[in-house]
């Protein structure tokens, strides 16, 4: 089959490699009729997150038919069934997925000794994202084959378009639960930061739940119009050098109640220099640019706010600003998405057409051109926010 | 400044991109002239006592590479240059990891500084490339892209049934806000 393949950094190929085939009884192989590229990918593209071996299979957003059960599998999959796959692969039995907390259960990472290395305890298993995460191959080929299927799996009605529910893979529910995570009151100001397709959704979904005021901030004006079109106030950052004193201003200097950081770790530094200056005067050694979200969130939300922050982070960061964090006594809620927690609901709510995620999509394209679109989303070319690609 | 008639992404007088250039300009001289005036301090606090030749020459290449980055219309390359030269750091601070445990510490405290400014060079220097090839792309028009087949106001609050599960929900004590 064809797969869009890793082979280093900025080096993602189209390539032909041998079918998935069942390998446990709980798996089953999926033909797969659509699949997107995340801005987690852009990570592992730009070799950010490391863990990732020449000819791994990328994509973690993927949905499609499935094509043959393995027997463990069979009481809750047949032949012709339509799912949509989560990113995060749950084994649906141990103590982190009956509480619901997908994202970090406790089974689905075969490579644990790694997790329990990178991160003192193991979390979930993902597709296509590390080894450190399982080294399962991903979904940006034309088949996958699913571990753990009878429960990581969201079952889908035939008659809604792929484009409808594709995103229930990931961006949709990671949106959805960076807002419920801040617990959004009606008299709250939400600040997201970072409009790309995570903040789209964090925009839409603090939307729906009711925000009295919802402010978007990034640079690429295509994504602000987006964001204005869903709701949001915007500010771009590259006009407004002092964010923090802006939002202030915006909420009459007390802040705003809830931030959320839908930017991750490859945050651009914006007017950063004075970071620079601290690694001069040798103190406390350097900051690197990619908490610059994180600092102005801690410094800008109103005590006892909440932070929630979908974006992702791999590493360890410097220049963190513990003292107004705990000062202030905010609240910070991250993590992986606990996908499958959120999807019923969610999908009642397209059905039933308070949202149609599709709107982000702005490319659609075959695998061959995948490794070409890499580049166009990560450098925001041609108005680029979210590629699908068909198989 | 060469570029500064592109468009509002081009890599004009406003790139913060470019404002951060000019900042690690100023720093590579910083830190160059450190290297070479005060070499003996800096080589025993971090373990690398002999190799003080290295570490003067390492300061005069970040003078040199400070000066270039003020001067030059265009920074990027000098950025790259200085991504090759903190890589040389990496490796030169490598070699003096054998040494005593306190000085091991300042000398991973120094490795973790120059990763620091590794990954602000990295940046600055991938952004700097990026935004020249962004300028002059048309911008597409997303302005009817609401995501919401009724409207926003038919959909504003339509999830306010959501039972936020426990484990997010803010006690109500520590609910300072309204409801
Ligand atoms: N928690 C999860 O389960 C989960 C799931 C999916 C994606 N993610 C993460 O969410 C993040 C966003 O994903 P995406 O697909 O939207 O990626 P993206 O790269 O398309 O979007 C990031 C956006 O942030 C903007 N940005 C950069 N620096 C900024 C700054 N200083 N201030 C404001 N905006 C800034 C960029 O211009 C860009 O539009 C990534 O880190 C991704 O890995 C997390
Ligand atoms: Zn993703
Ligand atoms: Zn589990």
């Amino acid at each position: 089959m064809k797969a869009l393949v890793w082979r280093g950094t900025q080096d993602i190929r189209c390539e032909t490699v041998p079918d998935p085939e069942i390998e446990d009884a709980r798996d089953v192989v999926i033909k797969v009729t659509s699949c997107a590229i995340c801005g987690s990918d852009l990570h592992l593209y730009d070799h950010f997150m490391p863990g990732m071996k020449s000819g791994d299979i990328m994509g973690h957003e993927t949905m499609g038919e499935v094509v043959e059960v393995g027997s463990a599998a069979k009481s809750k999959l047949k032949v012709g069934d339509r799912i949509v796959v989560p990113f995060t692969i749950i084994c649906g039995e141990c103590d982190q997925c009956r509480r619901g907390n997908f994202s970090v259960c406790e089974r689905s990472n075969r490579n644990k000794p790694l997790g329990d290395a990178a991160f003192g305890h193991t979390t979930a298993g993902l597709f296509g994202y590390t080894h450190l995460t399982g080294g399962y191959a991903g979904g940006q080929a034309e088949y996958l084959r699913e571990p753990f299927s009878d429960a990581t799996h969201i079952k889908v009605p035939q008659g809604i378009d792929d484009d409808k529910l594709l995103f229930l893979t990931d961006i949709f529910p990671t949106g959805w639960q960076a807002a419920v995570q801040c617990d959004i009151q009606p008299t709250d100001t939400v600040v997201n930061w970072g409009c790309g397709p995570v903040g789209q959704m964090a925009i839409r979904s603090a939307i729906l739940l009711g925000a009295k005021r919802v402010i978007a901030i990034d640079r690429v004006p295509e994504r602000l119009a987006m964001a204005e079109a869903g709701g949001a106030e915007v500010i771009n950052y590259d006009e407004e050098p002092n964010i923090v004193a802006r939002l202030n201003d915006m909420t009459d200097g007390k802040g705003p109640e809830k931030c959320i950081d839908s930017v991750g770790l490859e945050a651009h530094a914006t007017g950063a220099v004075d970071a620079i200056y601290d690694r001069v005067q040798q103190a406390t050694l350097m900051a690197t640019d990619r908490i610059h979200v994180l600092r102005q969130m801690i410094m800008v939300c109103r005590p006892a706010g909440v932070l929630s922050i979908p974006g992702v982070y791999g590493g360890i960061a410097d220049k963190f600003p513990i003292g107004a964090l705990m000062n202030k006594g905010l609240t910070v809620r991250t993590g992986q998405t606990h996908v499958n927690r959120w999807t019923d609901d969610l999908l009642r709510r397209i059905e039933e057409g308070q949202i149609d995620p599709s709107f982000v999509i702005t490319h659609t394209v075959g695998l061959e051109d995948g490794p070409e679109m890499y580049k166009t989303f990560r450098d925001k070319q041609d108005g680029c926010i979210k590629v699908v690609i068909k198989p | 400044m060469s570029h500064s008639t592109k468009g509002a992404r081009g890599i004009g007088a406003h790139s913060t991109n470019e404002k951060i250039a000019r900042g690690l300009g100023w720093f590579s001289i910083g830190l160059g002239i450190a290297e070479l005036f005060a070499t003996r301090p800096l080589t025993r606090a971090i373990g690398l006592e002999g190799k003080e030749t290295i570490v003067r020459a390492y300061g005069a290449r970040e003078i040199a590479t400070g000066v270039a980055i003020l001067m030059s219309h265009d920074p990027t390359p000098w950025i790259w240059g200085r991504v090759g030269g903190d890589a040389l750091d990496l490796a030169t601070l490598a070699t003096g990891l054998e040494g005593n445990a306190g000085r091991r510490t300042n000398l991973g405290l120094a490795m973790a500084a120059v990763t620091g400014v590794t990954m602000l060079d990295l940046a600055v220097a991938r952004g700097l490339t990026a935004e020249k090839s962004l300028a002059d792309e048309p911008v597409a028009d997303y302005s009817d892209r609401t995501g919401f087949p009724r409207g926003i106001e038919a959909s504003r609050g339509a999830a306010r049934d959501l039972d936020v599960p426990a484990d997010f929900r803010i006690p109500g004590p520590l609910r300072p806000y309204g409801t």
